[in-house]
């Protein structure tokens, strides 16, 4: 079993592993950085680090000042405000003149818990996707996490990244030949009855479903998509033609995000059946995050459901 | 500022005013009333006060600029075509599918504008940035916001406010355009926002008053800011919307409209006999 770490954590590592090497980093939070986790890096580069305080919108507006400069600025909130409330700066400010800001969404999904309907931002994916130019990651664990800033560091855009609250367990640092590639999903394991197209902490529980599966005699194929845009339409494409049916998986409203991005390019590519496994377009509420995940069916079991509707409707 | 020079200051404020009109008018489309409003504030950030080198637009040790009230780019970009950025015939193709002169002031198709504007509100929090990474690499730039009093209704303006004070910016000046009127009338009936001059001093800035359309007096004004230490300069103009074509000031009716051929000509010739008056 692989380290448990919060993606959240993992950035925050990462931020204060490369900030060395990359001396034009700076780091911006908006009164959240005990909880987005860039308060490991506030401590060790003070002067590179920005408290903006509850004000996101002037937040991207002074990361777009200062990439305007050569800075290469990681904007921080909850997922809620930074792909949310400063939505439309990120769009006029930092999109449109493509400057090269990171927008970083922490505590993304439902399984933020307790803190209920108003912090679980499901639609970030969809807000920052439909903006032109705009990159979308959302990598599922420590080890992708790790390789995904480092990434958004050497490539030069706008790009937005949700990390998750919680603890998951590290799963691609036992991949063979596991390597991160912007834009690249990675297949975790290989079927050939049915596609699971994952994305964030959905790829361990798309892995679980996967042995669920098996025991019942399907091979499911297991993809990783860290990157929801530019969307890795080579390995879909490959997917449905080989699997002939996909199922996508996000902590997300199934309107708008990964599942939305697949079956689009499906439609027009290679129609074959595709279910979305999701938050079927309604608000969170509070609650133990297992339990509220396991509430909206957002489980291994959930994916499983799934899989089995999308095999009766290849059939 | 001698008198000569102050004189040749508004002249070209005038010739940004000529240009600004033509290009509407040419448009048929676009944002006059605060360009004209904004044209003396230009004119002398432009061809007196920044430190910019046309044909070096990407200098990193150059003065920056931001025109936060964007749908201005009429002024901004006659200023530009003027100071030599780029030939004045491509402001013929302003608002035009066949060029790349947007509507709104656009960085990566016009030379020399420092940051796409034009939803409200956005760009003072721009320059703080610029302003902070200066001050990051110990540089010596300043950085001018240009900003509509209408427009400083958004709440992100007075995010920047803050954050512009906390951080000690020093080499950023804003410069709100009061002229007093935005789309639906009167700033003071729509949503009044004074008394501007104590507002920004509890933000913790330096505040200067001073004739929005009086070149000496700006330039006095932007000096001023220069020498003021460990805090952020709100340079607070008031101006005329529509100075210099009578039939458009002080006439909300002219924010965004272009004038017919008759009322261009008319303009143009009110504001040809100013730039006579002042060449002559």
């Amino acid at each position: 079993m692989g380290e448990v770490i919060a993606t959240r954590a993992a950035y925050g590592k990462a931020l204060v592993k490369f900030a060395d090497q990359n001396p034009d980093l700076v780091v911006l939070d908006a009164d959240l950085a005990s909880a987005t986790m860039t308060n490991g890096f506030a401590k060790a580069y003070p002067e590179r680090f920005f408290d903006m305080g509850i004000a996101e919108s002037d937040m991207v507006g002074f990361a777009a000042g200062l990439a305007t400069c050569g800075k290469i600025p990681f904007v921080n909130s909850f997922a809620m405000f930074s792909a949310g409330r400063a939505w439309e700066q990120v769009r006029n400010s930092v999109a449109y003149p493509g400057l090269n800001v990171k927008v970083v969404g922490s505590h993304g999904g439902l399984s933020v818990g307790e803190d209920g309907a108003t912090h679980q931002c499901i639609e970030d994916f969809s807000n920052m996707r439909v903006i032109p130019g705009m990159m979308v990651l959302c990598p599922c664990d420590g080890n992708e996490m790790e390789a995904a800033v480092a990434a958004l560091l050497a490539h030069k855009g706008p790009a937005y990244m949700r990390l998750g609250r919680l603890a998951v367990e590290t799963v691609t640092d036992s991949i063979p030949g596991y390597h991160f590639e912007l834009g690249k999903g990675v297949e975790l394991q290989d079927g050939k009855d049915v596609s699971i197209i994952a994305t964030g902490m959905m790829v361990q529980e798309a892995l679980k479903a996967a042995q669920i599966l098996k025991e019942q005699g399907t091979s499911a194929r297991v993809i990783d998509m860290h990157t929801i845009k530019p969307l890795d339409e080579a390995l879909v494409l490959k997917a449905a033609k080989e699997t002939g049916c996909i199922v996508t998986s996000e902590e997300h409203n199934v309107l708008g995000g990964l599942g939305a991005a697949v079956a689009e390019y499906l439609s027009e590519n290679c129609p074959v059946p595709v279910v979305r496994h999701g938050v079927m377009d309604e608000f969170g509420r509070s609650g133990k995050a297992p339990l509220v995940m396991k509430a909206y069916h957002l489980t291994a079991e959930g994916i499983v459901e799934k899989v089995k509707k999308a095999l009766a409707m290849k059939k | 500022m001698n008198e000569k020079r102050a004189k040749e200051l508004a002249a070209t404020a005038a010739k940004i005013r000529l240009a600004a009109l033509e290009a509407v008018h040419t448009a048929a489309s676009g944002h006059i009333g605060g360009s004209l409003s904004v044209s003396d504030i230009l004119a002398v950030l432009y061809f007196e006060k920044m430190r910019i080198q046309p044909e070096n637009p990407q200098d990193p040790e150059r003065d920056r600029f931001v025109l936060s009230k964007g749908h201005c780019s009429p002024a901004l970009y006659a200023t530009l075509a003027l100071r030599g950025y780029f030939p004045k015939e491509d402001l013929k193709l302003f608002r035009s599918i066949e060029g790349h002169m947007s509507g709104h002031a656009e960085m990566h198709h016009v030379k020399g504008v420092d940051m796409s504007t034009g939803s409200l509100g956005q760009g003072l929090s721009v320059a703080g940035g610029m302003a902070l990474a200066g001050k990051i690499d110990q540089k010596s730039y300043r950085v001018y916001a240009v900003m509509g009093d209408g427009e400083i209704e958004e709440g992100q303006i007075w995010e920047a406010g803050m954050a512009a004070a906390k951080y000690k910016l020093d080499n950023l000046c804003g410069i709100i355009d009061v002229n007093g009127l935005q789309i639906d009338g009167a700033t003071a009936d729509v949503m009044p926002s004074e008394p501007l001059d104590k507002k920004w001093e509890a933000f913790g800035w330096n505040v200067i008053k001073v004739d929005g359309h009086d070149v000496a007096a700006i330039a006095d004004a932007l000096d001023a800011a220069e020498q003021c230490k460990g805090k952020p300069t709100m340079i607070l103009a008031k101006t005329t919307k529509g100075k210099g074509v009578s039939y458009m000031e002080n006439n909300a009716g002219w924010h965004g409209k272009a004038p017919n051929d008759e009322q261009y000509e008319t303009g143009k010739a009110e504001l040809e006999a100013i730039l006579k008056g002042l060449e002559g």
